[in-house]
């Protein structure tokens, strides 16, 4: 083995002037980068700095433009990711490439070599996931797996390969706290066997949490490398953006105005063997307020959204108002002539097309809400491509969407940027009514909290405006109302400084203050 | 050893330009292989294949005739292909809407006036529409799959006309042939110039593919399909509604092959036989993929496989060999298109057995 014969802080990788063009644009520019044997590299930077390219270069998903790659002293072409899996690189990409009809043992040999048998795999894959305090039912199917138990399918894959250096994109943007707890110890168990970890996050206090060493790009370039502990979460955030993150400040908001949204006793049953069925549902939004829903992923949150949304109508049509009307029954888009403006979770494939350019992502939210602006033609409904793509520009430039072309398509812009584009699309049309689900997920710090600024700033307006989020610090930023749900049920709406995170956690529990009595989960 | 296939880094705009030109390319040199082995001059096979039928005025007549439906079919197939909605019955729907068509100058004959045509051309889509909106009911509220009911359909089509020629519709003059009554004159497609045969099919085709083309550049619908094929769950977010765009789809390209249909009859054969298609139906799905799914490259696709249909009959002449070689060549252009487009955006692996190396060297 090479390795051993090498002093022990020589590099395990090595960048040097690493460079990706896309056409003109340098998503990363000359980037120098080591790490070490053994520790845990946090890549840190602000969104479409270029942190998911690198790594992806890496692994041999993109081709770098120029520079060298040195593997353990070695230079290397990485051309494909079997290449990086045979050197020892693993990686765990954020959005999941599993396969939900097959079992978790399934999904782990499609990404093996051949040959070997099923079993042996299912048996590995679960000691191994045991070792590492992962424990995953290799039997079970993907379907009814939790998204932090999907992820250890990723892991555990990246692991059977006994990797040298594991990277990690944005891994903890969809666990729970706990969830994100065993990660780090796992994390902590690999680098005690003198594994490498590049790890990448927009949650500063985490990486304080768990890594050696940081470095810090910027618009392609590297400007920056230091000690995460000897920093502070303000002085990171500083270094990535360049200037001091803004609070968001909630004050001067409004008194209530009339109640904009409304559901009575909302119930539908569950659409697929894996959803969650809401139960009574019961909440109202008043103008000038910030609802916010707490509570872990996969409990009926986007089974919520679809409901008030219109995305799937209901049965009744009065168990959903919007200023005083009802329509339960009415489609997404009635609901939005009606003032109401929606941000999904998922943004590639729900939100978005990632093929299609920015200006027709706008088209797809608007088309029937600025039918008169975007729209010509009469009946033939031309599609004004000069005033969408000058509403595109504009909404670019309010949200500070950073982009490699003046209308690129959606998915070439990275996932921070695309966030920003989809909620700023939504306000700028000044919605009555705004419902958003997971706001700032894998958005950097200076962009979420002008995300959640703009959110406070439409209540303020005098909207009424519905956030569901997963995280805590999120919530209690923006928030003036909160109620958590939990197994398709939501609890009593609270005034948000009446509640603590404990409160809140009791309640995750299911134990609403009022019934007294927990009702028993239901068994799967 | 597993073979996979792995997406490419980077796609090559240059090749993703060339490659129909490629598929071709390659075509010529496996078609040519083929007539060697059949004992046959290459050169001169591919020359009495490709080039004669384009040298001469009546034979390019000829290739307006036969591109027409392929045009017509194949567009309504993109929009169809590109909102997701894979409709292989064409061929099924060609052949229905050519008998709805019919009804007015085989069993309504002695009724002769301008309307006749404009009628017939009507109930022809209708014809075709109809026979797509199975498929289409079954999918929309049933959730089978179009491809099976669509492809099945077309059977049912085929021996529906081949049992009216012989029974309910035979002409009564015509010696117990399996044949309708000839068409009167005020139900034929006049010619489109002067020059020759070419009748008004083509001019349909070319209208359609325009028009089509506009819908899905410029229109709020075209933008619908679009969406809808990429993303059903976007679809929804924008309001857009998937069951309704089967329903569209499938009714807008069985329309457009019911009009073929009755366009070939009424223009070139004028009359119904037991086999009115040389499987025109199934051809113009490679019409549609080697066009890309835009209807002007469907123009210039549908042209190029007519081209096949009229070298084939051209060989068999000069040759004396089968009409099956126009079979192998569209079978190799439809394969040589699609393992093009695939090998643009994929490279192949050969994947050996090597268990458990996963040392550093060995790497390039
Ligand atoms: N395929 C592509 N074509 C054109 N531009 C691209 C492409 N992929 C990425 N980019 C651009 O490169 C820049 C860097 O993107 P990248 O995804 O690396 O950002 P990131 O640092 O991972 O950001 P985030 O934190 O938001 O995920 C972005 O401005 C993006 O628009
Ligand atoms: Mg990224």
């Amino acid at each position: 083995m090479s390795a051993e014969g090498e002093p022990a802080n020589s590099p395990l990788l090595a960048v040097g002037q690493l460079t990706k063009l896309f056409g003109t644009f340098a998503a990363c520019d000359g980037i120098n980068l080591d790490i070490r044997p053994g520790e845990i590299h946090a890549l840190l930077g602000e969104n479409g700095a270029g942190k998911s390219t690198l790594v992806k270069m890496l692994f041999g998903v993109l081709a770098p433009t120029s520079g060298e790659i040195i593997w353990q002293g070695q230079a290397v072409r990485i051309n494909s990711p079997s290449t990086a899996r045979k050197l020892g690189i693993g990686m765990v990409f954020q959005h999941f490439s599993l396969f939900e009809a097959l079992t978790v043992a399934e999904n782990i040999a499609l990404s093996m070599n051949p040959g070997v048998s099923l079993s042996r795999i299912a048996k590995e894959a679960s000691d191994l996931s045991h070792a590492y305090g992962l424990p995953l039912d290799p039997n079970a199917h993907v379907a009814d797996l939790s998204v932090g138990e999907r992820q250890r399918i990723e892991i555990v894959r990246a692991l059977l390969q006994n990797p040298k250096l594991i990277i990690l994109d944005e891994p903890t943007s969809v666990l729970t706290p706990q969830e994100a707890d065993r990660l780090f110890e796992t994390l902590n168990k690999l680098k005690a066997e003198g594994r490498s970890v590049l790890y990448i996050s927009h949650r500063l206090e985490e990486v304080q949490r768990i890594c050696d060493r940081a470095t810090v790009l910027r618009h392609g370039k590297v400007t920056g490398a230091c000690d995460p502990r000897k920093e502070t979460p303000s002085s990171l955030a500083r270094m990535m953006v360049g200037s001091d993150v803004a609070h968001v400040s909630a004050e001067g908001t409004s008194a209530k105005g009339a109640v904009k949204l409304e559901a009575r006793h909302l119930s539908a049953s569950a659409r697929t063997p894996f959803a969650v069925s809401l139960k009574n549902i019961c909440l109202k939004v008043h103008a000038g307020e910030v609802l916010a829903i707490a509570g872990v992923a996969g409990n009926g949150q986007g089974e919520l959204f679809d409901a008030l949304s219109g995305e799937y109508p209901v049965a009744n049509d009065d168990v959903i108002l919007i200023a005083d009307k009802p329509v339960g029954t009415r489609g997404i888009n009635a609901r939005r002539l009606m003032g109401a403006g929606f941000v999904p979770e998922e943004r590639h494939g729900h939100a978005a097309v990632s093929a299609l350019s920015l200006s027709d992502n706008l088209v797809l939210a608007r088309s029937q809400s600025d039918r008169r602006a975007f729209l010509g033609g009469g009946v033939l409904g031309l599609i004004r491509q000069d005033a969408v793509k000058m509403a595109a520009k504009r909404i670019s430039e309010a949200m500070d969407v950073r982009k490699s072309g003046e209308n690129p398509p959606a998915g070439s812009l990275s996932g921070g940027n695309l966030q920003k584009f989809i909620v700023g699309r939504e306000l700028d049309r000044q919605p009555t009514v705004l419902i958003v689900n997971q706001p700032t997920w894998g958005v950097d710090a200076g962009a979420a909290s002008r995300i959640r600024q703009a959110l406070v700033d439409l209540a303020k307006s005098g909207s009424a405006v519905l956030v569901i989020s997963q995280d805590l610090d999120e919530i209690f930023e923006v928030a003036t109302e909160i109620a958590v749900i939990s197994e398709g049920r939501l609890s009593d709406i609270y005034p948000a400084s009446d509640l603590s995170r404990e409160k809140i956690g009791l309640l995750m529990g299911g134990m609403y203050g009022k019934t007294g009595t927990a009702e028993t989960a239901h068994a799967h | 050893m597993r073979i996979e296939l792995e997406r490419r880094p980077d796609v090559s705009k240059l090749f993703s330009i060339l490659s129909p030109f490629i598929a071709l390319g390659l075509t010529l040199v496996f078609g040519g292989i083929m007539f060697m082995l059949l004992g046959k001059d290459p050169l001169s096979a591919l020359y009495s294949f490709f080039i004669e039928p384009l040298t001469e005025v009546w034979s390019l007549h000829e290739l307006a005739i036969k591109a027409a439906p392929l045009i017509l079919i194949a567009v309504g197939l993109s929009v169809c292909y590109r909102s997701n909605n894979w409709n292989i019955g064409a061929e099924g729907q060609f052949i229905m809407g050519a008998i709805a068509g019919s009804i007015l100058p085989v069993v309504f004959y002695e009724w002769q006036s301008p309307l006749v045509l404009p009628l017939m051309m009507l109930l022809g889509m209708m014809g075709g529409a109809l026979f797509a909106a199975i498929p289409a009911f079954l999918k929309a509220h049933l959730n089978t799959n179009e491809i099976l009911t669509s492809l099945m359909l077309v059977y049912v089509a085929q021996l529906f006309l081949d049992w009216l020629v012989r029974g309910a519709w035979r002409n009564p003059g015509g010696m117990n042939f399996p044949e309708t009554r000839t068409f009167d004159a005020t139900a034929i497609l006049p010619e489109m110039i002067a020059s020759g045969r070419a009748h008004w099919g083509f001019g349909f085709a070319i209208l359609a593919a325009i028009l089509i083309w506009f819908m899905m550049r410029y229109t709020l619908k075209g933008f619908e399909i679009t969406v809808l094929g990429q993303s059903e769950r976007a679809g929804r977010f924008a309001g857009f509604s998937s069951r309704k765009m089967i329903w569209f789809s499938m009714l807008l390209s069985g329309a457009l092959a019911g009009l073929a249909g009755i366009a070939e009859v009424s223009g070139a054969i004028q009359q119904l036989r037991p086999v009115i298609s040389p499987g025109y139906g199934f051809t113009a799905i490679i019409v549609a993929f080697l066009g890309r799914l835009n209807p002007l490259g469907i123009v210039v696709a549908g042209l190029v496989l007519a081209l096949t249909y009229l070298g084939g009959e051209a060989v068999q002449v000069s040759l004396q060999i089968s009409d099956k070689p126009i079979r192998v060549f569209q079978g190799l252009l439809l394969f040589f298109v699609l393992s093009c487009d695939t090998l643009i955006h994929y490279k192949i692996r050969m994947m050996w057995f090597d268990l458990t190396d996963t040392t550093a060297d060995g790497v390039r």
